[in-house]
């Protein structure tokens, strides 16, 4: 038996699953916003505009949802300074939470900037502070602001799954392929929500089509790693002997990964493929939290 | 600087009394589950079946019963390892969880957050979170009681001396004693968490048991949660790296296409 069953559930349930799937998709539509920014032509500018948006409002979710989860949610800065010695800097490299909350901070900041650049483009920002602070997101300074914000959302996207991995907890600490797997499923769910949002702001059938080609890449991707997850749990995968492994197979492959596989092979409409994407990056994360979760060391010790 | 301090829990004294569990919650002034209202667990003889929160001891009653006429009970008084390299403490973001004097762990309540990853990073499923305080919680071997020249109150109230308190070193020379008188006897009697070089550098609360570790709830090789650090960032940033590059390509080839053979743009109209 794995040791990891004797440890305790952290009933990371109701807040945490849907900061790690708005935390996903935040992270990875920053990184193809920020990608398009760069290497994309003028056509592709309203993808990049919404995938700032996507990424601005994703990390505020993010933000709000760590914090009301917390036991003590006014003493969420408790993770960022040194309370008893404030404003010393609280950072353990070695810990991802702790990096993690750092990597949020940096994301939000770097995300809003992004957005409201792309907002003063646009010409759609009324309040004077807010205009002036977008105007100045512009040109070099906003490609380097999304080169970095790019990058760290990539980080957003994954270390959730690294977290999970550094603990000491089934099925997370049992196989090193999470954060992969949940970067790839980030990314993939980003493009998806670009390719149902984009569209309002404009967004071409070129830049569109590059969208949808991607994800049927990531898709692969996120596939691949999925098989490497389950190969390495070993004797673990007894734990998918339950509802939680009906859920993976059916919702997160089935669903999630194969079904818009298809569709994009067959160019069948892209927003039925892109909210089939997000079903099965919600039931991913879903799945893998609850398979553990619902594992007590009490009931382990007794052979329950 | 005073000496390194713990437990030494003999489990083959101990009755399952409860007397420690008792004292703790008493001189630790813990609440009660569910109000005061009793639960049963419905399936054994223990019914506070997990430390938690609010239970920082536990007795462990393991039932082996083969037959009305063929069994034994294990009793063990489960606590906190106070492991020298601890879990806890290592994952713990706001720095609530420290290192004292007496090398013990403790958290200290007034910083902790409830942001509940120690309680997924202990390999022992020790810690909980204190439903009064919001926040983690688990025993500080009596910090305060140390502090003073006390003993902890759990192993006060120890009536037949299952749980001894003491300088590790010291606690460590008793223990492997007692375990030459045992095997003397046939006993198959092991120690749990003593050897410094073994897992997690020694724990400062150890245990003498007589069954496989498991059997007491007890992780064979308990490790560090950041064992897994290096190889899960490698791994994520592998990921992350092939996709940049499928991205990279996937717009490259647009844009040959585009030169190949002139490219359309157009609204976004009728996508669906
Ligand atoms: S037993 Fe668990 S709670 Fe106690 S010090 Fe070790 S890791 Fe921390
Ligand atoms: S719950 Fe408290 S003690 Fe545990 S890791 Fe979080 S801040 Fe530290």
């Amino acid at each position: 038996m794995s040791d990891t069953f004797f440890s305790g559930a952290p009933h990371w349930t109701w807040f945490i699953i849907p900061y790690f799937f708005i935390g996903g998709l935040a992270g990875g539509a920053y990184f193809l916003a920020a990608l398009l920014d760069w290497f994309g032509r003028p056509d592709d500018r309203p993808v990049v505009r919404t995938g700032y948006d996507v990424a601005a409002v994703g990390a505020i979710l993010s933000g709000l949802l760590l914090t009301i989860d917390l036991g003590q949610p006014l003493r969420f800065w408790h993770m960022l300074f040194q309370s008893a010695n404030f404003p010393a800097i609280m950072f353990k490299g070695w810990s991802p939470i702790s990096f993690g909350a750092w990597g949020i901070l940096l994301f939000g900041l770097f995300a809003v900037l992004s957005a409201l650049g792309a907002r003063a483009e646009e010409g759609r920002l009324q309040m004077p502070a807010l205009r002036a602070v977008g105007g100045m997101v512009r040109g070099g300074v906003a490609k380097l602001v999304a080169g970095i914000g790019g990058l760290i959302g990539l980080f957003i996207a994954g270390y959730t799954g690294i977290l999970l991995s550094v603990t000491n907890r089934p099925i997370w600490a049992d196989s090193p392929w999470l954060g992969a797997l949940f970067v790839a499923s980030g990314v993939s769910t980003g493009a998806a929500t670009l390719i149902l949002l984009s569209p309002r702001r404009g967004a071409t059938e070129r830049s569109l089509g590059w969208l949808s080609s991607f994800d049927a890449r990531a898709l692969v991707v996120e596939l691949i790693v999925l098989i490497a997850f389950i190969v390495s749990l070993g004797s673990v995968n007894r734990v998918w002997v339950s509802v939680w492994g009906l859920l993976l197979l059916v919702g997160v492959v089935w669903f999630g990964i194969l079904a818009p596989l298809r569709m994009h092979a067959r160019r069948q409409p892209l927003a039925s493929a892109a909210k089939l994407v997000l079903v099965g990056g919600f039931l991913l994360r879903l799945a893998t939290m609850l398979a553990s979760e619902g594992i007590d060391r009490y009931r382990v010790a007794v052979g329950l | 600087m005073p000496e390194p301090m713990g437990f030494f829990t003999d489990t083959t004294v101990c009755i399952g009394c409860k007397a420690c569990e008792v004292a703790c919650k008493e001189w630790n002034q813990l609440p009660a589950r569910n109000g005061g209202v009793g639960e049963l667990s419905g399936d054994s003889y223990d019914n506070t079946r997990k430390l938690d929160g609010i239970h920082w001891r536990h007795v462990r009653f393991i039932e082996q019963f083969k037959g009305p006429y063929d069994g034994r009970w294990l009793m063990m008084s489960d606590v906190c390892k106070h492991c020298v390299q601890a879990g806890c403490l290592e994952v713990c973001p706001t720095g609530a969880i420290i290192r004292t004097e007496f090398d013990t762990v403790v958290i200290q309540s007034d910083v902790c957050n409830g942001c509940r990853a120690c309680i997924a990073a202990c390999p022992f499923g020790v810690i909980d979170i204190n439903p009064v305080s919001g926040t983690a919680q688990k025993c500080t071997l009596c910090y305060d009681r140390l502090k003073v020249g006390l003993e902890p109150a759990c192993s006060k109230a120890c009536p037949t001396d299952s749980i001894q308190f003491g300088a590790i070193a010291e606690l460590r020379t008793r223990a492997h004693k007692r375990v030459d008188q045992l095997k003397a006897q046939g006993v198959k009697a092991e120690l749990y968490g003593a050897d410094p070089q073994g897992a997690l550098g020694g724990l400062n609360s150890f245990y003498l048991l007589v069954d496989e570790p498991e059997v007491y709830g007890l992780p064979r090789h308990p490790q560090l949660p950041s064992r897994h650090l290096a190889k899960s960032s490698t791994f994520s940033a592998a990921s992350a790296a092939v996709l940049g590059v499928l991205a990279l390509v996937g717009l490259r080839k647009r844009r040959m296409d585009e030169m190949g053979g002139g490219g359309g743009g157009g609204g976004a109209g009728g996508q669906n």
